[in-house]
């Protein structure tokens, strides 16, 4: 089933969530900003964008100067600028908010880094060449964040994309409405501007890996997740059981008229991902969308401004009920049977149980799962050193450095799941982490 | 509700408000005057004339903003009236037949030659306007010629052509005060000397407003060209008001005042009430938002005299000049300290950074945890908790921690500069403390030193 709806529909649906700032208002925005001392928004990004300095630079004309503080943190500041929980990170710790309401931060970022853009402008170099080789595998926020640093540091860097294009989840994954893939792939360009080798098509194994921590002086996984977990139910395996990227990558690798959406949609899942899910199923033209989770909406761990979106879009939710079946006729899905869940005897939130014959049916001809993704356990399966900590991959939080020698990580594989500008956090920290290693290696002399 | 009397009297020329629009470009014609009068306003100076129109420039005004908010300053470098003589005269008589309760003065600027003051002076007089203000105060353009500023800036051609004035005048006479000038007082001596019945100041001051950092030009400028121009507006209150005050003071002078200079909302105008003035005059303001602002400043200053039980405006007019005198005669003795209210406080730090940086580093600065801060809602720790999908987050918390920002009461100076930076009002406040110097003003001071009453006080600690 594709969608229903004409370009100009799919155009207005997956146009800007929230539009670009035009001069006039990014400046009377950044009046707002009080100019804090060791503001608390600055400590709030887990990139430590220098806030309030980047702010003044708008409002001082200077938007050039204020793509440069944001993108000497964090490289992908156009990417967090638009698809960002700022609710919770910078504007959530803005002491305006007090006041009148937070500082718009993220659009105020998003003014710069377009401008930056827009014009061109480029502010990194990279940093004289040390002769040493880096191998980067994956090319999403957390490879392309290490790689950035890495080339400022003047370390060769190639990167191993196993699709055919770059930027992970930033690419694919993040609703166009947040970030187009055209912005996305800009930014990629950024880094490759500085010299890092980027090879597509280029998927690392278990035997790859061991070649390359062989040829390389270091390695850096980027690597992501993997599938969806499993729900072992019958009918799992129909064509319209979606995984929950899958359905978001297709808006990203295919025209909006080309992409699947059923009717009756239903997501299972309530996380940030399942919102985003349901939000686009409205958008590619979707009549009905309702969102499935087990427990209540007290434990949803959707952000509040995603929710919120996704009840503006007319989505629907049912609390506290879990799929048992995925009723299929002909091969084609027709309903999910559920059973109610309440709170488990031990009274914890995490323990649910299913209540006795409460079955009930929903109609519906698409179910996309968006359960949080499983690690890529097997390519680091016999790795040495390496450690794994309830699906997380272990790293050294100061350098990102696994138990492995030269091994280094960071990213969703070690967060088993978190923002971009986390991803890009441990990127950099890698990268220094890294750099460290290596120089350990260098002859410090008369240089 | 008890009625007031906003009636003013200022050397004469009375007006059933003490609100008069300034002799500027609002005051240019009958249409814009009638318009003002219909408006709510007490009075009008009409737009300096002369017996030849000027020719202007284009362009004339550059505006100072403010981090966003238009128009702090506004300069201009547009002269005296551009409309012949007979045209402003037939229009002036209109007005007065038209509203004859309010108060009519016509500014005045023409060579300082005898004859020809009395020639102007008697012709407008004969409009039946009900005062003259001479224009001895225009910055640019006129002082080149002789005029304006050039004579206002001399006591004695001020107080010569003020005689001129008075031997035709039938009026009262106002004289316009330049503060391009050292000590305003001399010059107003001067015109009291010669006559006048009473001072209108300030007038603009000299200024250039900026340059474009593109072209390279002057702002304003005329192709490509600029002049130093007259900068006004709420930026120069404060100047007014001291020269307003030191006129009003001044033993010597001891005629009405009205008091011009950044009056935007009632507040100013009080305040120069307060400082001498029997009435006010506004230009910028106008300028900027229209005459429909006088609905404010009459709103304002009715609901001030309810509060402090004032009936007229001879109940307050002047009444705050006494307490402002010599620097020498302030009292060492009193101390007082900031405090922070904790409750109020956003964690937004500028105080401690000011102090810290610019005054005497009398703020402590110690970290909160965000458990113990999220604990004391409204009590010393967060504004507010929120949780959104499962997140905690309060405004001022990140990394872990909260600032707390607090007094060191033992080193504050007492300089007040936190209470001025934080945003928050009522949130840093001055409180009175016991001091360990002695009250007693510098004077007194110098004097006990000598006779040995008192130790020499010694300096404040520091960092």
């Amino acid at each position: 089933m594709k969608t229903p709806l004409t370009l100009e529909q799919l155009g207005n649906n997956f146009s800007d969530l929230h539009p670009a700032y035009r001069q006039n208002e990014a400046l009377v925005e950044a009046a707002r900003c009080l100019f804090c001392f060791d503001a608390p928004c600055t400590r709030a990004c887990p990139t430590h964008i220098d806030v309030p300095r980047f702010i003044r630079q708008i409002l001082h004309d200077n938007p050039a100067g204020a793509a440069k503080t944001i993108l000497s943190e964090n490289i992908l500041g156009g990417s967090c600028a638009r698809a960002c929980p700022t609710e919770v990170l910078c504007e959530g710790a803005c002491v305006d908010r007090t006041l009148g309401g937070p500082v718009q931060i993220g659009r105020l970022q998003r003014y710069a880094t377009d401008y930056a853009m827009n014009g061109d402008l480029r502010f990194f170099q990279p940093g004289r060449e040390t002769g040493k080789t880096v191998a980067i595998v994956g090319s999403g926020p957390a490879g392309l964040s290490c790689a950035h640093e890495l080339r400022k540091m003047g370390h060769a860097v190639t990167l191993f994309e196993a699709r055919d294009v770059a930027g992970g989840l930033n690419t694919l994954g993040i609703a166009a409405y947040k970030i187009t893939t055209e912005f996305a792939l800009s930014e990629v360009e950024l880094v490759r501007q500085m010299g890092a080798h980027i090879r597509l098509n280029s998927p690392v194994d278990a035997a790859k890996l061991a070649r390359l921590r062989a040829s390389y002086d270091a390695v850096f996984l980027g690597i992501g997740l993997g599938a969806t977990a499993k729900l072992n139910l019958p009918g799992e395996g129909a064509a319209d059981v979606w995984e929950a990227l899958d359905f978001i990558f297709q808006t990203h690798t295919q025209p909006l008229s080309e992409c699947h959406v059923g009717q009756n949609v239903i997501v299972i899942g309530a996380g940030n991902t399942a919102i985003d899910v349901a939000t686009e199923a409205v958008r590619l033209g979707a009549a009905n969308a309702t969102i499935a989770y087990r427990r209540s909406q007290e434990e949803m761990s959707a952000f509040a401004y995603e929710y919120e979106l996704a009840q503006n879009d007319g989505v629907r939710f049912e609390w506290s009920v879990q799929p048992v079946e995925f009723v299929l006729r002909d091969g084609k899905l027709t309903a999910i049977e559920f059973q109610r869940t309440r709170l488990g005897s031990s009274g914890r939130p995490a323990n649910v149980e299913l209540v006795a014959g409460s079955e009930f049916t929903m109609v519906c001809d698409m179910a996309v799962k968006a359960l949080g993704q499983m690690a890529l356990l097997e390519l680091l399966a016999g790795v040495n050193g390496v450690r794994f900590e309830k699906g997380k991959l272990v790293v050294d939080p100061e350098t990102g450095s696994t138990g492995a020698s030269g091994l280094f990580a960071g990213g969703d594989c070690i967060s088993l799941g978190a923002e971009i500008v986390n991803a890009v956090q441990e990127g950099k920290i890698a990268a220094r982490g890294i750099d460290q290693y290596l120089r350990r290696g260098i002859v410090t002399g008369s240089e | 509700m008890q009625t007031l009397n906003l009636a003013s009297n200022t050397g004469g020329i009375k007006s059933p408000n003490p609100f008069w629009l300034a002799s500027a470009p609002p005051t240019n014609s009958a249409y814009q005057v009638k318009r003002a009068f219909e408006a709510g306003w007490g009075g009008a100076v009409w737009k300096t004339i002369s017996h030849e129109p000027i020719v202007n420039v284009s362009s004339r005004y550059g505006a100072v903003d403010y981090d966003g908010r238009k128009v702090m300053g506004l300069n201009n470098i547009e002269l005296i009236t551009d409309r012949t003589l007979d045209v402003n005269l037939r229009e002036i008589r209109e007005v007065k037949r038209e509203f004859p309760d309010r108060a009519l003065v016509v500014s005045l600027m023409v060579e300082t030659k005898r004859e020809v003051w009395h020639d102007i002076v008697k012709r407008v007089e004969d409009t039946g306007c009900d005062g003259l203000e001479l224009n001895f105060g225009c910055p640019h353009g006129m002082n080149e010629r002789g005029m304006g500023a050039a004579v206002g800036q001399v006591p004695e051609y001020t107080e010569q052509v003020t005689v001129w004035v008075r031997e035709v005048a039938r009026t009262p006479v106002l004289v316009k005060l330049t503060p391009n000038i050292s000590d305003i007082r001399y010059v107003g001596r001067a015109a009291r000397r010669g006559g006048a019945d009473g001072l209108s100041l300030i007038n603009t001051l000299n200024s250039i407003i900026g340059v474009d950092l593109d072209t390279l030009a002057p702002k304003p400028h005329v192709a490509g060209r600029g002049s130093h121009g007259g900068y006004c507006g709420p930026a120069v209150k404060p100047i007014g008001l001291n020269m307003v005050q030191q006129i009003a003071s001044d033993p010597q002078i001891g005629i009405p005042v009205s008091g011009i200079g950044g009056i935007q909302a009632w507040q100013d105008a009080v305040e120069y009430l307060l400082l001498g003035s029997s009435s006010v005059q506004v230009c910028t303001a106008v300028m900027h938002y229209g005459f429909r602002i006088v609905e404010h400043l009459l709103s304002g200053l009715e609901m001030w005299m309810l509060e402090k039980g004032f009936r007229q405006l001879s109940d307050f007019v002047g009444k705050s000049v006494p307490a402002i005198g010599d620097w020498a005669d302030l009292d060492l003795g009193y101390k007082i300290v900031a405090e922070i209210e904790q409750d109020k406080c956003i964690h937004c730090g500028l105080c401690y950074v000011a102090c810290e940086d610019g005054a005497h580093q009398s703020i402590n600065r110690r970290k909160m945890t965000e458990d113990d801060f999220a604990a004391r809602v409204g009590n010393g720790g967060a504004q507010r908790v929120d949780f959104s999908g499962g997140v905690r987050y309060m405004p001022g918390a990140a990394d872990g921690y909260a600032n707390i920002f607090e007094i060191n009461q033992q080193t504050c100076v007492g300089c007040n500069l936190c209470s001025l930076v934080c945003p928050v009002s009522g949130c840093i406040n001055m409180v009175e403390q016991p001091s360990d110097i002695p009250r007693m003003t510098w004077r007194q001071y110098q004097d006990k030193l000598v006779k040995g009453d008192v130790q020499r006080i010694q300096p404040p600690a520091h960092v």
